[in-house]
């Protein structure tokens, strides 16, 4: 087990070294626009350019250039800096991180429940008005577009212009420490709509692994035993668990892209709003470290997802 | 059968399954006993409706939407019935059951011992440290070696043989009073099926269980069982102690089942005789006696005329549903048992071959059936 989660690091380390080529192919090589020519201001001197491309190092080589950027990345933790403020883009992400991790990790419990919740209660009230109606609504969930359904919700429930003034609008995020019942109120809306997609598609997986799994023979075995339905249900559940972590780790990259939008659409002050500016502003820097900030949690969610896997299948154990 | 309250008691079952396509008859009117401490086994192909039977007894096929009427009595109590939570106290507790493919029917995620401890504690409040003794206890008594060590293990850790006694010992885990033993040596390898039966027997003799043992393969309940049941069709066709059956066969499918049974003392040239046709469509059995189409001694009018189960004159607890008269029943075995053709006991007997079913037969067309 040990050795299968090392190797998983590894692999994990070598990913991150490609998704830095690829940040730094995108950015740094391809045509989009001189950095030193952005930070020198409007009619900038020669002189002013060519004394930025030095202090910058983008007078070396390519390479040495990348092994530089891999070095900052992966030693100093340092990710560069704006071209606009200046500011480090590692203080830039860690200033916003309360918010978009409020936003995901609140998202992701709903979706999770709602999900899971769903899923099983039609799998057992299977072809029903219930099992119809919830599989009808996940079908709307999936279809609907985060950020079309974000400006309905706002509609219809913002305190401000809202039909039915319910939760507060857009811009009302607080942090947690200021006021906790504020940042829960302002974040129901944002959590709902953010899970909304991730959380029809686990219903639909777990309804469909669940009605699998009641059909098995070791659930026969179960009921032969005589336990109790709500044990069996939980042999049901238990079997059907492995599929959904595998879908967590990639539904993680389904969020992150989602919270760029949706902290647009209610103007949460957090990393996806960032990127939303930067890439508004080519400030390339912020761009390309919140880029990296995501993959890292991409590749770590898949990380946990495979050590997970392993420990809840025994048959995959070591392989 | 012999007299005396049985354990198990089966009156008239019937069971259908609403379909699409139409009603299923699964079961269609069965009575058979278990006696306590005894073995019955009810033999049949596969769509014959025994597994049905049987998980009925336990009230499995309830979920299923199955229509189920009669009755089954087990120690005085109508299991047909019993409100679900009462039914459920006896599952598991004083009726066990075991099943045909032990890695399927074991949950492939769970440790074996985790799936004992869960058995034992369904029925009794006991502490988790007192289940796991008695989980380590059962295994070593089904003889799996090493047993405080291989309760910790998965199933697919475990051979095909290990897993069906780790299956036998969670049926044994509260010391049931019978054992439904549904096709247990099946998916087993020919040595670890005897050596499966040989570890049910020696539990039946320690234990004192009633075993029902549900088998296509009458090599099996010639070792096992006190009693037979033939079921053809969701009937029982015909049904005596073991030994009246082995030695006087009365049904034609009776004998298609022995016939079909590789012996070591018949001759080497002596081929196997498959039964021909397929099992019948539950759904609208055949009209008149069920095994009509493929019977190859019946006469026209067994197309029309259903038969009842009827003792024998000389052995009046051996029943048998067939409109063959004694006599010449007699002498097709006579025949047939010496290792002759369907064509030449028919000769024999002085009947004339039945239409369809004997010229299926000389065509040598692929037979269908399984048994």
């Amino acid at each position: 087990m040990t050795g299968y989660v090392i190797r998983r690091l590894l692999w994990g380390l070598a990913l991150l070294i490609i998704v830095c080529g690829l940040i730094f192919v995108v950015f740094r090589i391809l045509p989009t626009g001189n950095p030193a020519v952005l930070r020198a201001g409007r009619d900038p001197q020669p002189k002013l350019i060519k004394e930025i491309e030095r202090v910058l190092g983008l007078n070396k080589s390519l390479p040495t250039q990348f092994w530089d950027y891999l070095k900052n990345v992966f030693l100093h933790f340092n990710f560069g800096y704006s071209y606009y403020n200046q500011e480090s883009v590692v203080s830039l992400i860690k200033e916003r991180l309360p918010a978009t991790a409020s936003l995901t990790i609140g998202a992701a419990v709903v979706w999770m429940i709602a999900g899971l919740s769903v899923g099983i209660i039609s799998a057992l009230k299977q072809r029903t008005f219930l099992d119809r109606f919830s599989m009808g609504g996940a079908l709307v969930a999936i279809s609907a577009p985060e950020f079309w359904l974000g400006l309905i919700t706002l509609l219809l429930f913002a305190s401000d212009i809202g039909k039915f003034k319910i939760f507060p609008g857009a811009g009302s995020y607080v942090g947690i420490t200021q006021d906790p019942w504020k940042w829960f109120t302002s974040l129901i809306l944002p959590w709902c709509v953010l899970a909304a997609g991730s959380a029809a598609i686990f219903a639909r997986l777990m309804r469909g692994q669940l009605i699998e799994a009641m059909g098995e023979d070791y659930i026969r075995t179960a009921r032969a035993k005589g336990l109790k339905e709500r044990r069996v249900l939980r042999q049901g559940v238990r079997a059907s668990i492995n599929p959904i972590v595998t879908l967590l780790a990639l539904e993680i990259g389904v969020l992150l892209g989602g919270a760029v939008l949706i902290e647009y659409v209610f103007n949460i002050p957090g990393i996806g709003l960032l990127a939303y500016h930067s890439i508004v502003q080519s400030d390339f820097e912020v761009i390309e470290g919140t880029v990296l900030l995501a993959s890292m949690f991409i590749i770590l969610a898949n990380i946990l997802a495979d050590i997970g896997y392993a420990y809840l299948d025994p048959r995959v154990r070591y392989s | 059968m012999s007299a005396g309250e049985a354990l198990l008691r089966v009156e008239d079952l019937k069971v259908e399954f609403p379909t699409e396509d139409g009603v299923v008859h699964a079961v269609d009117g069965i009575s058979y006993q278990v006696q306590a401490g005894k073995t019955l086994g009810i033999v049949g192909e596969s769509g014959s409706g025994k597994t049905v039977s049987s998980l009925t007894t336990l009230g499995l096929t309830r979920r299923q939407g199955a229509r189920v009427s009669g009755r089954i009595l087990f120690e005085g109590r109508d299991l047909v019935s019993l409100p679900e939570d009462q039914l459920r106290a006896i599952r598991g507790n004083e009726i066990a059951m075991i099943f045909q493919d032990p890695l399927s029917a074991l949950h492939p995620l769970y440790r074996v011992g985790k799936q004992l401890v869960e058995a034992v504690r369904a029925h009794r409040a006991v502490s988790k440290a007192k289940a796991r003794e008695r989980a380590v206890e059962l295994l070593g008594l089904v003889g799996i070696p090493d047993p405080a060590k291989r309760v910790d293990a998965y199933p697919h850790e475990f051979s095909g043989g290990m897993r069906q006694r780790a299956m036998i010992a969670m049926a044994l885990a509260n010391e049931p009073k019978l054992l439904i033993a549904d096709e247990p040596t099946t998916a087993l390898d020919v040595t670890v099926q005897a050596q499966i039966l040989a570890l049910m027997e020696r539990l039946q003799r320690e234990l004192g269980m009633a075993i029902l043992i549900i088998t296509h393969d009458l090599g099996v309940v010639a070792e096992m069982a006190d009693d037979i049941a033939v079921m053809y069709a969701g009937r029982i066709v015909e049904t005596g102690s073991a030994e009246s059956i082995f030695a006087k066969p009365q049904h034609p499918y009776t004998w298609g089942l022995l016939r079909s049974i590789p012996r070591l003392d018949s001759p080497r040239d002596e081929e196997l005789v498959p039964i021909f046709g397929t099992p019948p469509s539950l759904i609208s059995p055949p009209s008149g006696c069920h095994f009509h189409p493929r019977c190859p001694y019946a006469q026209p009018e067994h197309a029309r005329i259903d038969p009842q189960l009827e003792p024998l004159g000389d052995e009046p607890s051996h029943f048998v549903a067939c409109l063959l008269e004694a006599d010449v029943r007699s002498r097709l075995w006579s025949e047939l048992g010496a290792g002759g053709t369907p064509e030449e006991a028919l000769a024999e007997a002085g009947l004339k071959a039945a239409e369809g079913s004997v010229q299926t037969a000389a065509d040598g067309l692929p037979p269908g059936a399984d048994a």
